[in-house]
C-alpha cells in the first residue's frame, strides 16, 4: 500500500487530464507527466541517500511531485511551515536530516554547506523531475511504511512529529473518495498550505478523484474570489479564518455571482454562525460541507454535509438547527466516542473528550510512539459532545491548545512570557471565539501590588509580548483580576479563565463595574426594602453561610465571602456586606440609588477579599466585565 | 490458496485486472479473476471462464458475502473476481460530499 497507488491508478484511469495548475507561473502537469516526474525525482531522491525529504516552500507544481516521489522513493515526506522563524525552521531541519529539501531561490542560500542538508531550488528540482527518466524505479508496497511526517503544536509547544503511514493516508483516500468521480471540467482551488494536513488530503483525494487543482499560493480574499472565477473553480476548501473574510470582501453584493461553485467545504476551525449564514446566503448554488479532521486521523473524520446544512437551516425544531454548528457524523469506518476525564464512555449530549477510531487513524508520533490504546482508540485532545443522532459538536480543546486562524498555538508559552514581565505576577491564557480568527488569544493577569493595573499596562504587556514571540501570540485582550482561580492541587482552571472571558460581548454592561460596600446592618434594611433588592442567603455543602444572592434590575449577582460565616447575612473579612454593582462610574451608582428615590450613598468604591463574583444576567449568562474589579 | 492481508497487490493469471488487498480474513483465501487463481501475474496459458466473465472496473471496490474480504481494483481486466467459486460484489460507495 502506497501512495504511488493512487497516482497510478489516475495515469493508467486518464493520464492526459491535467492534474495540477499553478497561476502564479501559469504552469500546469497531466497525471501522466506527474507520474513520470515522480520516478525521475524518485530516482534522484534515493541516489541522494537522504532519510527525509523536506519541502519548504508555498504550494506550486514541485508541491504534489516531491509529495508522490518521496512515496515512491520510500523516503518520509517532511513539509515544513514556511510562516515560521529561521530558527524555528533550522530547528526543525535538525530532527529530519540528512534531508533532501526543496525549497524557493531566496531562501536557497541560507540551506546551503549545512550539515545534513541537500538543498535544491523549486526550479532546479522540478528540472530533474520533468527532464529525467527514472520511472522503472522499483516501489516498496508495505502499508507500514511512512508516508508523511507533519509538525504539530502540542501543548509544551515543542511541535511533534506525527506520523502518517502510507496504510493510514491510502486507507483514508479509498474508503472516502471515489475513483475517477470528478467531471473532466471540475477544478478544486486549494488554498490550504502544502505543510496543513489539508493540503495533503486534497493533493491525494484530488489526485484519486480526477480533478484538477488549482494553487493559490498565498491566501487573500481578493486573490481568492479572482481565482475562482476566472478558473470556474467547481470545488474549494477554506478554514474560518478565510470565509470569513471572503464573506467580508463580497460586502454589499447580493450574491458572488458563482454558479460553478458547486461545492465549498470548511473546516479547521470553529465556524461562526453569523459567518457561515451569510456564506449560504452569498453562495446560493453552493453545496456547504463542513469537515472535521485532525493531522493524527489522515484528515477529515465527521462531516455535515449539504443537505445536513439546509435540514438544520430550515428546520422548525430547535435540536435540528442547533446542528449547523455541528461537524456532522463520522465518515464510513470511522467511530466516535465521548469519554469523561477518567475514560469512561459518556452518554448524548454530555460533553468530554472526543476518541476516534478507524483504519486512517494513526495517533502516532515520531520517539513518542503511539498513543492509540490496545483497542484502537486515539484521544483527540478535543472537546466536545454527541447528540441524540450522533452529530458532532465541537467544544473546544481538551488541552486547551489555541487554534487561532488555523494555527494551533500553547498557552503556556504565552503565559512564560508575561511572567517574564516585571509588573507581572500570575498568568493565564486562553482562546476565546472570534469571527475573524476562530479563536483569539486573552489573557487574565495579576498584577505585583505597587503596579496600576492601566490601559498602558496592557498595551505595555501587548508590546511585551510581540517583542518576543511571533505577532499572532500578542493577546488582543488582557484583563486584571486580583487572583487566578486554581483548583485544590494548586492546577489552573483554565477553563473557568475561558468561561469568564468568553460571555458574550452584547452583556458588557460596564467598562468598570463598581463595587460597594457597605456595613451589613444597614443593607438588610436598606438594600432589600428601600431599594426592593431581593437577598437570598444560600448555604454550602457543609452547611455553612457563604453564598448571598442578590437579585436585582437586570441582574442576578451572586457572592461568596472569603470567609464562611453564620451570622445571617454575607460578610467579607472586614465585616462588610459587598454589593455589586453595574455602572459606567460613581455618577452612574448614584443614579442607581436617586433613581430609586433614596439618597445617593458616599462614594465608597472598594474590593475587600472577596474569593468570588459571579454576575448573571436574567437568563442565567454570566455577565462579562471589560476591566477587573480593583481597588479604588 | 494463499494468505491474504492489507496492502498485498495480486494480478490475474487470465487477463490484465490487478487489486490490491484492503482487507482480508485470517487463513488461506481462494481468490481468482477469470476463474483462476490470482498471483504474481505469471500466465498459466489459460483463458478467462466464461463463467466469470463479468469483467472489472479500477477503483472499485469488491467484497465477499460477509464483508470479511475487501479488494480494491486497480486495473481493469475482462476476468471477474470470486472466492471458492462465489462471485465478489461491488462495494457500494456510499456518496459522500468532497472535503478537501
Amino acid at each position: 500500500m502506497n501512495t504511488m497507488m493512487l497516482l497510478e491508478m489516475a495515469m493508467s484511469g486518464f493520464g492526459d487530464r491535467v492534474a495540477f495548475t499553478d497561476p502564479a507561473d501559469g504552469g500546469s502537469i497531466t497525471y501522466q507527466e506527474l507520474y513520470d516526474a515522480a520516478g525521475a525525482a524518485a530516482h534522484d531522491i534515493r541516489e541522494s541517500g537522504a532519510s527525509r525529504v523536506a519541502m519548504l516552500d508555498v504550494s506550486n507544481i514541485a508541491v504534489p511531485v516531491a509529495l508522490f516521489a518521496s512515496g515512491w522513493a520510500g523516503v518520509p515526506y517532511v513539509p515544513i511551515n514556511y510562516r515560521l522563524t529561521g530558527e524555528e525552521i533550522d530547528a526543525l531541519l535538525a530532527r529530519v536530516t540528512p534531508a533532501y529539501l526543496v525549497t524557493d531561490d531566496e531562501r536557497l542560500p541560507h540551506f546551503q554547506d549545512r550539515d545534513g542538508v541537500d538543498p535544491r531550488s523549486r526550479g532546479t528540482f522540478l528540472g530533474v523531475a520533468r527532464g529525467g527518466d527514472g520511472h522503472a524505479e522499483q516501489r516498496s508496497m508495505d502499508p507500514e511504511d511512512i508516508g508523511v511526517l507533519l509538525f504539530t503544536s502540542g501543548t509544551t509547544g515543542i511541535p511533534k512529529a506525527a506520523v502518517l503511514r502510507h496504510k493510514h493516508l491510502v486507507s483514508y483516500i479509498v474508503s472516502s473518495v471515489e475513483f475517477m468521480s470528478a467531471a473532466e471540467d471540475e477544478a478544486a482551488l486549494v488554498c490550504v498550505p502544502p505543510y496543513h494536513v489539508a493540503g495533503i488530503a486534497s493533493t491525494l483525494s484530488s489526485v484519486y478523484a480526477g480533478r484538477r487543482v488549482v494553487q493559490l499560493a498565498n491566501f487573500s480574499a481578493d486573490a481568492w474570489i479572482e481565482t475562482a472565477r476566472h478558473e470556474h473553480i467547481t470545488t474549494a476548501f477554506v478554514v474560518p479564518t478565510m470565509l470569513s473574510r471572503i464573506v467580508d470582501a463580497l460586502e454589499g453584493e447580493k450574491t458572488a455571482g458563482m454558479s460553478h461553485l458547486q461545492s465549498l467545504s470548511y473546516g479547521g476551525g470553529k465556524m461562526p454562525l453569523s459567518v457561515i449564514e451569510k456564506a449560504m446566503a452569498l453562495f446560493p448554488d453552493t453545496d456547504f460541507t463542513n469537515a472535521y479532521g485532525l493531522t493524527e486521523t489522515s484528515s477529515t473524520i465527521t462531516v455535515l454535509g449539504p443537505d445536513e446544512h439546509r435540514a438544520a437551516a430550515t428546520s422548525e425544531d430547535e435540536a435540528v438547527r442547533r446542528r449547523l454548528v455541528s461537524v456532522g457524523i463520522p465518515l464510513p469506518g470511522i467511530e466516535l466516542e465521548i469519554r469523561d476525564e477518567d475514560g469512561n464512555a459518556l452518554g448524548t449530549d454530555q460533553r468530554g473528550e472526543i476518541y476516534v477510531r478507524g483504519e486512517q487513524v494513526s495517533g502516532e508520533y515520531e520517539d513518542r510512539g503511539s498513543t492509540v490504546d490496545t483497542e484502537g482508540w486515539f484521544p483527540t485532545r478535543d472537546a466536545g459532545f454527541l447528540d441524540a443522532e450522533g452529530y458532532l459538536f465541537l467544544d473546544g480543546r481538551a488541552d486547551d491548545v489555541i487554534v487561532r486562524g488555523g494555527e494551533n498555538m500553547s498557552p503556556g508559552e504565552i503565559e512564560d512570557v508575561l511572567l517574564a514581565h516585571d509588573a507581572v505576577r500570575d498568568a493565564a491564557i486562553v482562546g476565546v471565539p472570534s469571527e475573524e480568527w476562530g479563536e483569539a488569544v486573552a489573557g487574565a493577569v495579576v498584577v505585583n501590588s505597587d503596579t496600576p493595573a492601566n490601559d498602558d499596562l496592557i498595551a505595555d504587556l501587548q508590546d511585551w509580548v510581540r517583542g518576543h514571540m511571533r505577532s499572532s501570540r500578542v493577546p488582543e485582550r488582557i484583563v486584571f483580576w486580583p487572583e487566578l482561580p486554581y483548583n485544590e492541587t494548586g492546577k489552573l482552571l483554565r477553563r473557568v479563565v475561558k468561561a469568564k472571558l468568553t460571555a458574550p460581548a452584547q452583556n458588557v454592561r460596564a467598562a468598570m463595574p463598581l463595587l460597594y460596600v457597605a456595613d451589613i446592618e444597614r443593607s438588610r434594611a436598606f438594600y432589600c426594602d428601600q431599594l426592593g433588592f431581593t437577598l437570598t442567603n444560600r448555604w454550602d455543602a457543609d452547611g455553612r453561610l457563604n453564598w448571598c444572592q442578590l437579585e436585582m434590575e437586570g441582574a442576578t449577582i451572586m457572592l461568596q465571602s472569603a470567609e464562611p460565616d453564620d451570622l445571617g447575612g454575607l460578610r467579607n473579612g472586614h465585616g462588610d456586606i459587598a454589593l455589586f454593582f453595574l455602572c459606567e462610574n460613581v455618577d452612574d451608582l448614584h443614579e442607581q440609588f436617586t433613581g430609586r428615590g433614596v439618597d445617593a450613598p458616599p462614594p465608597t468604591v472598594a474590593f475587600y477579599g472577596m474569593r468570588q463574583l459571579s454576575v448573571r444576567d436574567p437568563d442565567g449568562r454570566e455577565l462579562c466585565f471589560e476591566h477587573p474589579v480593583s481597588a479604588a | 490458496m494463499t494468505t491474504l492481508s492489507a496492502g498485498k497487490r495480486l494480478k490475474s493469471a487470465v487477463c490484465a485486472t490487478e487489486i490490491m488487498v484492503i482487507a482480508a480474513p485470517d487463513g488461506d483465501v481462494d481468490l481468482c479473476c477469470g476463474g483462476t487463481a490470482m498471483g504474481d501475474g505469471e500466465s498459466n496459458g489459460g483463458a478467462v471462464d466464461a463463467d466469470h466473465a463479468g469483467g472489472t472496473a479500477i477503483g472499485k471496490r469488491y467484497v465477499n458475502e460477509d464483508g470479511s474480504l475487501e479488494v480494491l481494483c486497480v486495473k481493469a481486466g475482462e476476468g471477474s473476481l470470486s472466492v471458492g467459486g462465489a462471485a465478489l460484489n461491488v462495494k457500494d460507495a456510499k456518496k459522500l460530499p468532497k472535503t478537501d
